[in-house]
């Protein structure tokens, strides 16, 4: 009887998850929304061309993420790397060091790799970012991320979308020349297991093959 | 992170009207300045995004090159104007930070980047840049990375950029605009020595933004080179860099820049040994005399002894590469 009834409301919360989460976030939003009019107010007063978000606030900020626009909230000291991960669920790019030492939560900024954990959210307002999981076209993977699969570029795997957004950088940045080039222009990633060697390789036969990346 | 109120304004004017009210700070890239937010070691009540502002441009006129304060240390590294002319500082920026570090700081906000000692960086430790007063943890304790030039029993801590040594050795001035309007400052004399004042590390004022750079032109592109002796081949910072330029002609060598970095409070301009070279032919006998030169005056405490060889040794290597001799 127990088991039943534990086995029921796990069954009913798993359900209603989705749905909580989308109230918490619409109401967060709306909350923006009656706070937000008071700063622009004031900002209009003062002749001011600002966006202003005093403390307390959350400002609205509009950021093409993987290819989707997002109208979003967010407090000032929001980084981009935890908006991604804690409010768009976009869990793919990874919290390491959170200091801008490791290079695990690297994405594209406008075309231009960045720790997104030394990236204030409101500062991307009105650009375009790219996180792993915006590589992939549909069911169709990226060919770093194709490279890294056969040359078995991970080994626990925590490091590695951060190593591949770098990696597709790399490439387009005109610094894989050589694996040299390759080892410095991917120390900022620096998680070092046995699968380096693998990283590199991978990357060597993405720049070989020519491919648009 | 503490809480903080956010602008972004979109003219200089509002800029300047919005730093000059106490505990603001202006953000460009953040690199640095969110690091430090995180640990707690900054808590501005108000940040100031400069974004806004049209300081990207790197432009080059008849005596030099300008550099805006918000061109990125990537940008201004990969630019072929300062690859052509100013290679010492396209080898300097490349040899700081990650690519993705290089692509988020800016100019400005490398000159403003704070000392990455230890003891500034844990809030619980003592240390007089941080809160003066409190005393410095360095001095008795881990040294290694510190000073042996121009420090003071109140902070022996180092600059950490490798681009201002470059913008050192090449005779840069910073504009900056305040209040009271623009002004000029020599690279050289933007940074401060740490004496009684540690907490100040520069010498712009509370009201002042850095405009841009500007870099006179110069005889030096053939004959450049920056060295960087790190604890491992990449992205770390310098225990000691040395940024060397030379002018030479039929092997005289007319004049020498020399800059150290990972030594000082600032970037360490090496004047003397600069004009014990000038007029002398490029021989390393002649790097060796001007390294020990260089070398006088130095001071190194328990942990850090090691830097009175390895400088002068760095010296003469990065000599050597800009005369081609090696």
């Amino acid at each position: 009887m127990e088991e039943n009834q534990s086995g029921s409301s796990q069954g009913a919360e798993s359900m209603e998850d989705n749905p909580r989460r989308n109230f918490l976030k619409q109401s967060t939003l709306l909350t923006a929304i009656a706070l937000t009019p008071a700063a622009a107010v004031k900002a209009a007063e003062n002749h001011l061309d600002e966006k202003v978000a005093a403390v307390f606030e959350k400002m609205p900020v509009t950021i093409e993420i993987n290819g989707k626009v997002h109208h979003l909230s967010v407090e000032p000291r929001t980084t981009l790397l935890d908006l991604l991960r804690e409010q768009l669920d976009l869990t793919g790019t990874k919290k390491g060091c959170d200091y801008g030492q490791c290079g695990a939560c690297t994405v594209h900024v406008d075309g231009h790799r960045v720790n997104a954990c030394l990236t204030l959210a409101v500062m991307t307002d009105g650009k375009k970012v790219t996180t792993i999981e915006g590589l992939a076209k549909g069911e169709e993977l990226h060919p770093m991320q194709e490279a890294f699969i056969k040359h078995d570029g991970f080994q626990c795997g925590y490091c590695t979308p951060g190593q591949i957004m770098s990696a597709v950088a790399c490439v387009r940045e005109g610094h894989a020349g050589s694996e040299a080039e390759i080892r410095e222009y991917m120390s900022g990633n620096i998680c070092r297991c046995g699968a380096y060697p693998n990283i590199v390789n991978a990357i060597m036969e993405v720049k070989a093959g020519g491919q648009q990346v | 992170m503490k809480q903080f109120q956010y602008v972004r304004p979109s003219t200089q004017q509002n800029v300047i009207a919005a730093i000059a009210q106490p505990g603001t700070k202006i953000i460009a890239g953040g690199s640095n300045l969110v690091d430090l937010m995180k640990h707690g070691v900054m808590s501005p009540d108000k940040l100031v995004d400069i974004n806004k502002l049209p300081l990207k441009h790197i432009t080059q006129g008849k005596n030099g090159v300008h550099i805006g304060a918000l061109a990125l240390n990537s940008q201004v590294a990969e630019d072929q104007i300062i690859k052509d002319h100013f290679p010492l500082l396209s080898m300097a920026l490349n040899a700081g930070a990650s690519a993705q570090l290089r692509n988020m700081a800016t100019v400005g906000g490398n000159m403003m980047q704070r000392t990455r000692c230890p003891y500034f960086y844990d809030v619980a430790m003592p240390c007089n840049k941080r809160n003066p007063g409190s005393g410095c943890g360095a001095l008795e304790g881990f040294n290694r990375m510190h000073a042996i030039f121009g420090q003071s029993d109140k902070c022996i801590a180092v600059h950490p950029s490798d681009m201002a040594v470059a913008m050192a050795a090449l005779d840069a001035t910073v504009t900056v605009v305040g209040r009271k309007g623009e002004r000029r400052i020599a690279f050289t004399d933007f940074h401060r020595l740490p004496g009684d004042h540690p907490e100040l590390d520069n010498n712009l004022a509370k009201d002042e933004l850095i405009l841009g750079v500007d870099i006179p032109a110069n005889n030096f592109a053939k004959h450049s080179y920056y060295l960087k002796v790190r604890d491992r081949a990449s992205y770390a910072f310098a225990l000691v860099s040395v940024a060397a330029a030379l002018d030479i002609d039929n092997g005289i060598i007319r004049s020498a820049r020399l800059a150290m970095g990972g030594v000082a409070h600032k970037p360490w301009r090496l004047t003397n040994a600069e004009k014990a070279l000038a007029g002398k032919p490029a021989t390393t006998a002649n790097f060796e005399q001007a390294a020990q030169i260089a070398m006088q005056g130095a001071r190194a405490y328990k942990e850090n002894e090691f830097k009175l060889k390895l400088a002068p040794a760095s010296i003469i290597e990065a000599l050597n590469h800009a005369a081609g001799l090696v």
